[in-house]
């Protein structure tokens, strides 16, 4: 069974302590999500997890058979054309050079690029497109366990939704397993099995909410109702210091 | 390889957007033969007697093969600071220690006037190819270790990031990822640095050889042989606008594609 597992991870950066003893475990074809306000150290977990990060104390165990990371910004390299950029991680994974393209140029489509668009550098492409762009990157290797730091965050809400159905859809299917950082809490509830709340100064692991319902079936009034009733949690209004009048 | 196939086809396009530099160009010819018929055949020879002149010395034996001297130690000196300032300033660029040491040195280098450097040259190494290319050397090599340090210390460090994220393997992390970043800043030092080897030899050999370009300027200065000097300015300018816009700028255009 494939699963990734934290036990009692504590982060430093120089004296000032990150993270407190975070424990939790991820298993196949779910989603966790992590919440918490800014500046919590949920980055540094993530890169942690992702091994972007050397663990200094505790433990992180990832049997994942792989695993890939789209960041909260695009990150995509100036110099290459779109293709080249979303076949890079299937390129260092060892395909050949005409198998990536063909593969990469199937999901730019998908993700609603137009062949036009597929010999553009990234400088000519609007922001939503090159984050469409990263987004793809990171699923065309088809990975077990996506890491994703806040991709949705910089982005429209049409196209937010029309990423996060494709998301749901793999989801549903049981194709990918997900370790999701957010500070939307709206979006927490649209796509995860677990929330961890993460509070800050050290970052520590306040609370867990469970959702059950398939995500494919949660509608915008399920989501609307669950996020009402997250939203008067006392921790919740502790950890993000919401003060509700 | 398909950057090369890619830079010929584009070349045509390229040759046919220069008209407007050689309008310039023309315009200023006619500046130039306006100051002739002002200031007269001695002090400034009409652009046709200098290209005259120009024509018969191409023909003759001698002036080539002062020509060849000159090439060889400009391609020697700036071989060299190609060589070793490239490779320099990248090893410098990766250590902080390196790159803080490195550049107060650099400012004396830059600093220090390149007649002085022919003087101390002359003293060290006397009248010859040696000095020549020391000097060379000292005034370009400066350029591009600047340019390649510059290059490795600006590396972006969250697309390395990206990069292991991915688990690219280090043939792939270098070509892809560090190698194009690193090229866009030191490919435009080398162009640089060979502007400046091309003048500095000029002037080294003018003082410091008996022979080189450099050495023929002078006998046609001590002769007041006004169109063979201008002519051996034509060279100097024209090779150097022939590597600069044929050779490099389409280069340069290829490479920098992916620049806003």
């Amino acid at each position: 069974m494939e699963k990734l597992e934290v036990k009692g991870l504590h982060h430093h950066f120089g004296f000032t302590e990150i993270l407190r003893d975070i424990s939790f475990t991820l298993d196949k074809g779910e989603v966790l999500s992590i919440v918490g306000p800014s500046g919590g150290g949920k980055t540094t977990l993530l890169h942690l997890c992702a091994d972007l990060l050397d663990v200094e104390e505790g433990s992180v165990t990832n049997s994942f058979a792989s695993s890939s990371y789209a960041f909260q910004e695009d990150r995509l390299l100036p110099w290459k054309n779109v293709i080249d950029n979303i076949a890079l991680g299937l390129l260092a994974k060892g395909d050949k050079k005409s198998v990536a393209i063909e593969k990469s140029q199937e999901i730019a489509l998908k993700f609603g690029l137009e062949e036009e668009d597929f010999e553009k550098f990234p400088k000519d492409l609007s922001g939503g497109m090159k984050q469409r762009v990263s987004f793809a990157r990171a699923l065309v290797v088809k990975p077990s366990l996506l890491f994703l730091d806040e991709p949705f965050s910089a982005l429209d809400i049409g196209l937010k939704k029309e990423l996060q159905a494709i998301l749901i859809e793999m989801i549903s299917k049981k194709e990918i397993s997900v370790l999701f950082i957010t500070h939307d809490l709206m979006e927490a509830i649209r796509l995860s099995d677990e929330i961890l709340l993460l509070k800050a100064d050290p970052g520590h692991i306040v609370k867990k909410f469970q959702y059950d319902l398939p995500q494919d079936k949660r509608d915008d009034k399920y989501v609307y109702g669950e996020s009402a009733k997250i939203l008067q949690d006392d921790e919740i209004i502790d950890t993000f210091e919401l003060e509700l009048r | 390889m398909n950057s090369l196939l890619k830079i010929l086809k584009d070349f045509p396009a390229y040759l046919w957007s220069g008209w407007g530099a050689i309008a310039s160009i023309l315009l200023f010819i006619a500046f130039w033969d306006a100051g002739n018929q002002i200031y007269g055949d001695l002090v400034l020879p009409s652009p046709l007697e200098t290209f005259k002149t120009l024509m018969s010395m191409l023909q003759d034996e001698s002036v080539i093969t002062e020509i060849k001297v000159t090439l060889y130690r400009a391609s020697m000196g700036f071989g060299i600071s190609l060589l070793f300032g490239s490779a320099l300033g990248l090893i410098a660029g990766f250590f902080a220690t390196a790159s803080m040491m490195s550049r107060p040195i650099v400012t004396i280098l830059v600093g220090m006037p390149p007649i002085a450097w022919i003087v101390l040259a002359m003293i060290w190494f006397g009248m010859g190819d040696e000095t020549v290319i020391f000097t060379v050397v000292v005034a370009s090599f400066p350029i591009i270790f600047v340019g390649a340090l510059q290059g490795t210390r600006t590396l972006d460090g969250d697309l390395k990031e990206m990069a292991d994220s991915f688990g690219l393997p280090w043939h792939m992390k270098f070509f892809d990822v560090y190698f194009p970043h690193i090229f866009s800043y030191v490919f435009p030092a080398w162009v640089s640095g060979l502007g400046m080897a091309w003048k500095i030899v000029i002037m080294a050999e003018l003082l410091a050889t008996s022979d080189g370009m450099g050495a023929s300027l002078a006998v046609a200065r001590s002769q007041l042989d006004t169109p063979t000097a201008l002519a051996l300015v034509v060279i100097m300018i024209g090779s150097l606008m022939f590597i600069e816009y044929i050779i490099l700028e389409p280069i340069k255009r290829e490479v920098e594609l992916w620049r806003s």
